[in-house]
């Protein structure tokens, strides 16, 4: 057995990350991403995600970075499925919060995607925040309250049936969704390790 | 093969009351352990197309040229086998060399230096090379405990191949005399992988007249080494 090297460990983000992660035009950088993951060629029904996150006594976190990680309509995730490679859809979204700890992601609605053993996961979007105060990511989900596959899908199974419902956004009108992050407390959202 | 989870002991603890802010901001229920499948085990690719000249190198990118010491940053993004990882977008951010940000947010009363932003980015070769030219970041007070002072320390963001190997982090420099009092550095709660967050001085990429050379290799959560055949000790 070769010996493995240790991985370098994690640091928060810290409060001044914007000016290289999350220019918005606004500092001499060109954004790589933003929250919008919409490309004319993306397969999938247009929708908005919107929230808000929230700290141990509810207020607002003002200085988070979220990122999401998604498959298109038709559950496939850039750049391990072939049949996208010609399409400049990413997959890939990253936003600050707001001064009220607003966060909005303009994406497509992604598909099922397949699970462990057979089985087919729910629609949803991977998400990682980092934050001033977080020292590594936090690993959440988010996923669609219009979703009857929500019943079967083989992770959200793996949470405790009275946190479930911090992971999945609630549709608000016609391809809106809401839902609020709450990184501790009551009504604590469910993170992950993987 | 899946990336396995004793390697992530390395991180600090999601609570580290001696880094205040981590105090309201801490999940208080256990992570919820969940099988690697594909919506993990891919992640975003980042190409060319996204850079655009000059953005590795902090020094070039406005009229002219930042105050402070110049470095040159450079190092290998390896697996936990010691694979490079190739194509891997870096990105970095950091105070100037008075210790002020350009943040908007960034109150310490240090000049601005008109010169420096402080943010560049690059992708890694094919041997999972990457450098940043840029001038070495001053230390600069912050308000987590009386007198508390950030040792000097570039922000690394690195992606690697999947969304499990995601990592955020921040590179130190040898001999800081502030790191033995930092939240952050003493956060982590193994010494030696402590150190794996701090830079070497490297006198191979050392410029003549021209700048310091700083090594940092950053090692990303790495899959399982494949198994090994049948060991035969004939
Ligand atoms: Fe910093």
């Amino acid at each position: 057995m070769t010996q493995r090297l240790g991985i370098t460990p994690s640091q928060t983000v810290g409060p001044f990350f914007a000016y290289a992660l999350t220019p918005r035009g606004r500092y001499a950088l060109s954004d790589l991403v933003s929250n919008n993951l919409v490309t004319d060629d993306a397969v999938g029904q247009r929708i908005r995600i919107e929230g808000r996150i929230l700290d141990g006594d509810g207020e607002p976190v003002t200085d988070a970075m979220l990122e999401i990680w998604q498959a298109d309509g038709e559950g496939r995730y850039p750049g391990s499925e072939p049949t996208l490679g010609n399409t400049r859809f990413r997959g890939f979204g990253r936003t600050e919060c707001d001064a009220d700890g607003r966060f909005v992601f303009e994406t497509v609605k992604p598909g099922p995607v397949p699970g462990p053993e057979g089985t087919m996961q729910a629609p949803h979007l991977n998400v990682g925040i980092f934050a001033r105060g977080i020292l590594r990511r936090l690993f959440t989900r988010i996923y669609f309250g219009d979703e009857a596959a929500n019943a079967g899908d083989p992770i959200l199974a793996l949470v405790p049936a009275d946190r479930r419902g911090t992971l999945i956004a609630r549709p608000v009108d016609a391809g809106r969704y809401a839902l609020d992050i709450r990184l501790q407390g009551q009504d604590e959202t469910v993170f992950f390790e993987a | 093969m899946t990336y396995p989870l004793e390697s992530l002991t390395a991180h600090p603890p999601n609570l580290y009351p001696g880094y205040r802010s981590t105090v309201k901001r801490a999940p208080s229920r256990p992570l919820v352990i969940i099988p690697q499948t594909l919506s993990e085990l891919t992640g975003p690719v980042f190409g060319h197309d996204s850079l655009r000249e000059h953005d590795n190198d902090l020094t070039r990118q406005h009229a002219g040229e930042p105050l402070g010491e110049r470095i040159i940053v450079s190092g290998r993004v390896l697996d936990e086998n010691g694979r490079p990882v190739p194509n891997t977008l870096v990105e970095i951010w950091q105070a100037n060399a008075a210790g002020r940000y350009i943040h908007v947010n960034d109150q310490h009363p240090a000049p601005l230096d008109p010169n420096f932003t402080g943010a560049g980015r690059c992708l890694t070769d094919a041997e999972g090379r990457y450098a940043f030219t840029t001038i070495k970041p001053g230390s600069y007070p912050w308000r987590n405990h009386p007198n508390a002072w950030r040792p000097a320390h570039i922000h690394f963001s690195l992606f690697g191949p999947s969304f499990l190997t995601r990592l955020v982090t921040q590179m130190y420099f040898p001999g800081d005399p502030l790191l033995p009092y930092d939240p952050m550095w003493n956060s982590v709660p193994d010494e030696r992988a402590r150190l794996r967050m701090m830079s070497s001085f490297d006198l191979e990429t050392t410029v003549p007249e021209w700048a310091l050379g700083y090594r940092f290799d950053i090692v990303l959560r790495g899959r399982d080494a494949t198994p090994m055949e049948d060991p035969h000790h004939d």
